[in-house]
Parts: C-alpha cells; sequence; structure tokens
C-alpha cells in the first residue's frame, strides 16, 4: 500500500489532509500497521533526513511531528489487542542537576515518530532511576541528555550505575547534548552519541541493527 | 544600557585552545576588542573544563584584566572557582548566576554575600525552566526577595528572565518580553539582563532574528545584555534602538560610532 499523499502532508504539516487521509485508509479497512509504517513513519524519516542536513528546520520538524501525533490519535481506536509493533524501547531522560528538557523533548518526539517507544523520565533524572526504569520496562535504550558541562559527569555515574546493577550489556547506551561530544561518549563508555534529534533516530536505528 | 561581551567562553574552539596553552596574548587581544568595541564588562567563563575551571577560572581574571581596566563578569556556578577567581579581581565584578535550583543557591549565596559585586539572578527554578512569562515573573520575585533579604541591594541584581528558542515555542519571545517591564516595575530599582542566542537556536539567518530580539527586549526595558560587541550590525541595531527610545542624548552615541566607523547601515 502506498501513502503518498498522506506522508507528503505529513512532510508538510498539513494536519488537515493528513488526517483526512488518515481517516480514508482506516474507513478502507487498511493495516493500521501498515498506515502507520508506510504513511506517518517514513514521512517522518523523510523529514529527518532533511533535518539533518539543514534542509528542514527545526519549527518545521516539530509541525510534523504534530502531524503524525494527531494522525497515530486517529488510529488508536484501531490498534489490535497488544497494540502495534515498535521498533524498539527507549527510556530516556536528562540527566540529575540538569534541569534543560528541550533537546530532550525534540529527541523523544523524533524517535516516536520512527516507531520506537520512548519513555520519558523527564528532567533531573538520578543514576538509580535510570536503572530502575531500563529493568523495569527491559527497555534496549537507555538516552541521556545534558546542556551544562558541569552536569555531564552524570552520563558516567549513569552508566557505572548500569554496570553495577549488572544490566550494562542489556541495554544500549546513547548521549547528547550541546557540550557532549564523541570523544566524550566514547571516553564515558556509551554505545552511541548524537548531535541532534535526527541523527538519535539514526544511532538508534544502527544499535538495535535496524535497517 | 550595560554591555557584557561573551566571548572569553571556553565553549568557544579558540579559547578554549588559547586558554589550555597558556595564550595570554591570545585572551588580551580578545578582551581589548570587546572593550574598543563597547563592553562595559568581560564575560569570562572556563565551564567546560570541569574540573579545571578551578584554575582556568583565576588565570583568565589575571589575565583579562592584566591588559584592560573595566570589570569582569565571572561567569560560573562553582563555588570555589568564583571564590579563587574573586581573590584576584579588582574592581566590582558581576558574578553569573545564580538561580532558584537549591543547590545553586545555598552554595553561591555565601559567596556573592562575602564581595561587593552585581549579581545575575537566573530565572530557573528547582523544579525545572519556565515556559509563560508569569512563570519568570514567579521565580524572578522569589529570587529577588531571597537576595534582597540576604543583603542584596536591588540595583545590584541582574534579573536573566531565560531566553528560550522560539523554533520550539513560539510564545517564548514574547514570554520574556511580557517579563522584562512585570519585573521591573514590581521591584523598582532591579535590573535586567539576558544573552540572545538562545532565541535563535533553530532557525536560519539567526543573527537577524538576535538583534531584532534584542531592539525588543530594550524597547521592553531591558537594561544589560550578554553578547558579541564586535558584531556591528547588532551594535548598530542596539545604538540606534536607544537612541530612538530617547536614551542618547544629542543622539551623541550613536554620531560618535558612525564617525569612528562602526555604524552598519545596509
Amino acid at each position: 500500500m502506498s501513502y503518498e499523499t498522506l506522508s507528503d502532508a505529513v512532510v508538510k504539516g498539513d494536519i488537515n489532509t493528513a488526517k483526512e487521509e488518515t481517516q480514508k485508509a482506516v474507513e478502507a479497512g487498511d493495516n493500521v500497521q501498515d498506515i502507520l509504517d508506510s504513511g506517518l513513519i517514513a514521512a517522518m524519516d523523510i523529514v529527518g533526513d532533511q533535518f539533518s542536513q539543514g534542509l528542514m528546520f527545526l519549527p518545521q520538524m516539530l509541525h510534523s511531528a504534530k502531524t503524525m501525533q494527531e494522525c497515530v490519535e486517529l488510529l488508536k481506536p484501531h490498534f489490535q489487542e497488544g497494540g502495534v509493533t515498535t521498533k524498539g524501547k527507549v527510556v530516556l531522560g536528562t540527566v540529575k542537576g540538569d534541569l534543560h528538557d528541550i533537546g530532550k523533548n525534540l529527541v523523544g518526539m523524533m524517535l516516536e515518530g520512527a516507531g520506537f517507544s520512548v519513555i520519558d523520565l523527564q528532567v533531573d533524572v538520578a543514576p538509580e532511576a535510570f536503572v530502575a526504569k531500563v529493568k523495569e520496562e527491559k527497555a534496549e535504550i537507555v538516552g541521556m541528555s545534558a546542556l551544562l558541562s558541569t552536569t555531564m559527569p552524570a552520563m558516567s555515574q549513569t552508566i557505572k550505575a548500569l554496570v553495577d546493577s549488572g544490566i550494562r550489556d542489556q541495554v544500549k547506551v546513547m548521549i547528547g547534548g550541546a557540550p557532549v561530544t564523541a570523544k566524550y561518549a566514547e571516553e564515558v563508555g556509551a554505545d552511541a552519541y548524537a548531535p541532534d534529534a535526527g541523527s538519535a533516530v539514526i544511532e538508534a536505528k544502527k544499535l538495535l541493527g535496524i535497517d | 544600557m550595560l554591555i557584557v561581551g561573551e566571548k572569553i567562553n571556553t565553549s568557544i574552539k579558540k579559547i578554549s585552545q588559547a586558554v589550555e596553552s597558556g595564550d595570554s596574548a591570545f585572551i588580551a587581544q580578545v578582551a581589548q576588542q570587546q572593550v574598543a568595541a563597547g563592553a562595559d564588562f568581560v564575560d569570562v567563563n572556563a565551564g567546560t573544563f570541569v574540573e579545571k575551571e578551578v584554575d582556568y577560572l583565576p588565570w583568565l581574571v589575571k589575565t583579562v584584566q592584566s591588559s584592560i581596566d573595566i570589570p569582569l563578569c565571572l561567569d560560573s556556578a562553582n563555588p570555589e572557582a568564583l571564590i579563587k577567581a574573586l581573590e584576584f579581581h579588582k574592581g566590582e565584578p558581576m558574578v553569573n548566576s545564580i538561580s532558584l535550583e537549591e543547590e545553586r543557591f545555598h552554595s553561591l549565596l555565601p559567596v556573592i554575600t562575602a564581595h561587593s559585586c552585581k549579581v545575575v539572578a537566573l530565572c530557573m527554578a528547582q523544579t525545572g525552566m519556565p515556559t509563560a512569562a508569569d512563570d519568570r515573573v514567579s521565580v524572578a520575585s522569589e529570587l529577588i526577595e531571597r537576595l534582597t533579604s540576604a543583603g542584596i541591594a536591588l540595583e545590584a541584581i541582574y534579573v536573566d528572565p531565560l531566553v528560550q528558542p522560539v523554533a520550539v515555542d513560539v510564545g517564548m519571545g514574547s514570554a520574556v518580553l511580557q517579563a522584562i517591564p512585570t519585573i521591573m516595575e514590581r521591584f523598582p530599582g532591579v535590573n535586567t539582563i539576558c544573552g540572545l542566542s538562545n532565541i535563535s537556536y533553530g532557525l536560519p539567518a539567526r543573527r537577524l532574528v538576535n538583534r531584532n530580539f534584542l531592539t525588543l527586549a530594550i524597547a521592553h526595558g531591558l537594561s544589560a545584555a550578554i553578547l558579541d560587541p564586535t558584531e556591528k550590525h547588532l551594535m548598530s541595531n542596539l545604538l540606534a534602538t536607544q537612541m530612538l527610545l530617547g536614551q542618547d542624548e544629542y543622539c551623541s552615541d550613536y554620531i560618535k560610532a558612525y564617525q569612528g566607523g562602526s555604524i552598519e547601515d545596509n
């Protein structure tokens, strides 16, 4: 099934057309997972890609994400028992001592847009809280954000807490935020570094061997 | 309008390299350029070095003040680094910044009350970042009340309403613009300050957005700004705005800048 009109509408942030197209597909009896994958997620892949290349700007990306969310709301009543297949579970949060949430929220939004299931622990998240949630949710990825050079060490502390609790090898660690660098990610033993929301999606897929 | 030159910050690669290699001539040059361009204060920030900040911040203070004769804005949340930097500082510095985050507030309060200094009060609460203008006003009010009851004069307080990107929420610009006059009317004598670059995060042609925001903020009463004074277009806008608001008698600052070749007119 091709959903070109729907995808185009999501990329353009045309909420009305996107909702109409989603509704039409549902009424035609299309597979909901198919609408999600080939229509909405495919569109957000394009958005993430264009954003990373500087062809789309942040407000446009947010507009697309909002459009997708509205369409997902229309799909929800039709999800099968047990919901839809997700690409993987990501526990996300801004590290302890840090209250900056903008970048972390963008990453969460783009990961959801790409079909991941995101558990957002919000801001000022203690290492133990990350560990507990990863265990509870059996998450495949933990994503940490820090906007301050002073709070970056909390990333290393969280990784250490994952090691100490014996679950480091069960979860991939991805980090990002303005002062964070690829070199720092390597130093603290993270599995991936994502400089922006678009690359967070790419890195998350790589970590789980998707695509 | 008080201008704080933002260029000596180790998050800028060249500065970081100069600090690591002890290149005092380069640091002095960046300081002098900013003063020549109109900076009243020069900001020094070595926060990216985390542990070494304790050594680098005092070094920056000594290095900068041996080349220029104006006070500095000590940009750090590390009380230890600030105490050491303050030892070497000549004149009355500005400390950037205290906030309502409990740990930060309690660790920095004794530092700023022990010295005569101006202090930037950042509208960051214990629980998170403000969104609406009202959030900013209530965080600012609590901060101002706590600082003044600790003996700090209203005139020494520079409230930073915390600028956030309009790309993420189009209300972020007006939230700051509304908060500025409200805070200043509620606490006559208090100052306001902000940086500019956050406003344009995620947008193309950021400098255009920054300088228009500066114009609007000045029109709403902003008393100080942290910016790059060597950016000609920005400073031209600032001078023209102040003149248009009647803050430049006989238009003399504007004309002087023009005659000095620092007004950008296109």
